[in-house]
């Protein structure tokens, strides 16, 4: 029943080139930075920047480490530099931590058929409006299928904090779908 | 009862996180149990559902091509003949031997230095340049605590022109650090702390103040910190305020 994760290519390939190591993830980078920015002209620039930024502090990337979480860090770090980056981290608090008790409990019923039912749109849009520490978790996990080591390694926290972090971030979401499914 | 700490770890279960052993008797389990057996599939069902939404835009082909020309490796054209090309290489050889490492020093040091004025720039043009507000020392030195990998004082302004508006976390080379922001007669002046260590070589010892830079900076490397102070305020307030740090440190 567990949904199995893709193995990280980074450690096999760590002797490649730049370029061999870097590019496979290009597309992945792409998706993440439009996620993160909202803006597709921003996302460029990110993507473009995180490459820039990557090549020159390659020589600091120690082979048989992950790849992935090295290029993604960049990506992530460049972004909270960037102007959306400073907004978000200023209009939301960027550390969650510790919220549990203000989060409404969600009764678990079997919510299958809604879920079943429902289209992407919904959880786009759920997602879109999470705060980004939870969209960018969430992303990561789900989407990259990073293990929780490699997400700990990219975010820069302990793994602790990335299964707590997870498990808000996917209880919040739940609990933004729940009205909106059975509206549906 | 049971059932719910089995819940409380159903997703890490099925990130396929739990140990082995855990692995296999979660997996029992929710073959056994209903009501389990139904929050799986509902965790199931979302999972897959946030995966579709996730993989949502495509790059263009016309990104893809300046990304990959500009990390392409240039190549090297040569259009001398053999042993002239022999020639000039000893030569090169030479003098790259005796300047590589002040060149390589340099320029390390150059973009160290650029990347604090982007930083100090970006940050008092944000809308919120400080994560934590607070003039107190006692509020804005705990703050960083579990956020960076250090620790460091904060000096004591009393009887100073200074006063501290707060401080933020900031990154330099994927590094995080301390960024504090003081105030000086209406000037601005950022104060970086990083761990020495990550500056590697490019940075030694009390490195040398930029020369072309549009602010001024001090800098200098204090019990395995490295510290800048940099700012549109004078030589002057920029000295005396990297004297309080060094006093305090």
């Amino acid at each position: 029943m567990p949904v199995y994760r893709c193995v990280s290519i980074g450690s096999e390939l760590a002797d490649g080139s730049f370029e061999q190591l870097a590019m496979p993830h290009f597309e992945r980078l792409y998706n993440f930075a439009c996620w993160l920015t909202h803006d597709r002209q921003e996302a460029e620039d990110l993507v473009q920047e995180t490459y820039t930024k990557a090549l020159k502090g390659f020589s600091s990337f120690q082979p048989g480490t992950n790849f992935r979480a090295w290029i993604y860090k960049i990506l992530r770090n460049a972004f909270l530099t960037s102007r959306t980056g400073l907004k978000a981290a200023a209009t939301v608090p960027f550390d969650l931590e510790g919220e549990e008790e203000i989060l409404p409990a969600v009764k678990e019923t079997p919510e299958t058929i809604l879920l079943q039912r429902s289209d992407g749109q919904l959880v786009q849009q759920a997602l879109e409006q999470l705060p980004v520490a939870y969209r960018e978790i969430l992303l990561l996990c789900e989407v990259e299928e990073m293990s929780y080591q490699e997400i700990s390694a990219t975010l820069a926290i302990p793994m602790g904090t990335v299964m707590s972090r997870l498990s808000r971030a996917r209880k919040t979401l739940r609990n933004s779908l729940r009205p909106q499914l059975q509206r549906g | 009862m049971v059932c719910e700490s089995w819940k409380t770890k159903l997703d890490t279960y099925l990130d396929g996180e739990l140990p082995e052993q855990e692995m296999r008797t979660f997996g029992a389990h929710v073959r056994s149990c209903h009501s389990c057996s139904a929050d799986t599939l509902t965790r199931v069902q979302m999972k897959r559902k946030i995966q579709g939404a996730g993989r949502r835009f495509t790059p263009s082909a016309e990104l893809r091509r300046r990304v990959q020309h500009s990390i392409a490796p240039k190549p090297q054209r040569s259009f001398l003949p053999g042993w002239a090309f022999a020639a000039v290489a000893a030569v090169v050889l030479v003098v790259g031997t005796l300047t590589l490492t002040y060149v390589k020093t340099r320029s390390g040091r150059d973009q160290v230095y650029s990347e604090i004025a982007d930083l100090h720039v970006a940050t008092l043009a944000s809308s919120s340049p400080v994560d934590v507000i607070s003039t107190d020392r006692h509020t804005v030195k705990p703050w960083f605590q579990g956020r960076i990998p250090f620790a460091f004082n904060l000096p004591e302004l009393q009887n100073s022109e200074f006063s501290l508006l707060g401080g933020r976390m900031t990154y330099l080379d994927q590094t995080p650090g301390a960024h504090l922001i003081y105030d000086v007669r209406k000037h601005h002046i950022s104060v970086f702390v990083f761990q020495e260590r990550s500056f590697g070589a490019r940075l030694d010892g009390n490195a040398l103040a930029p020369e072309k830079l549009p602010f001024n900076m001090e800098t200098w490397s204090q019990g395995g910190l490295r510290y800048f102070v940099i700012g549109d305020a004078s030589t002057v307030d920029l000295d005396s305020l990297a004297r309080l740090f060094k006093a305090a440190s």
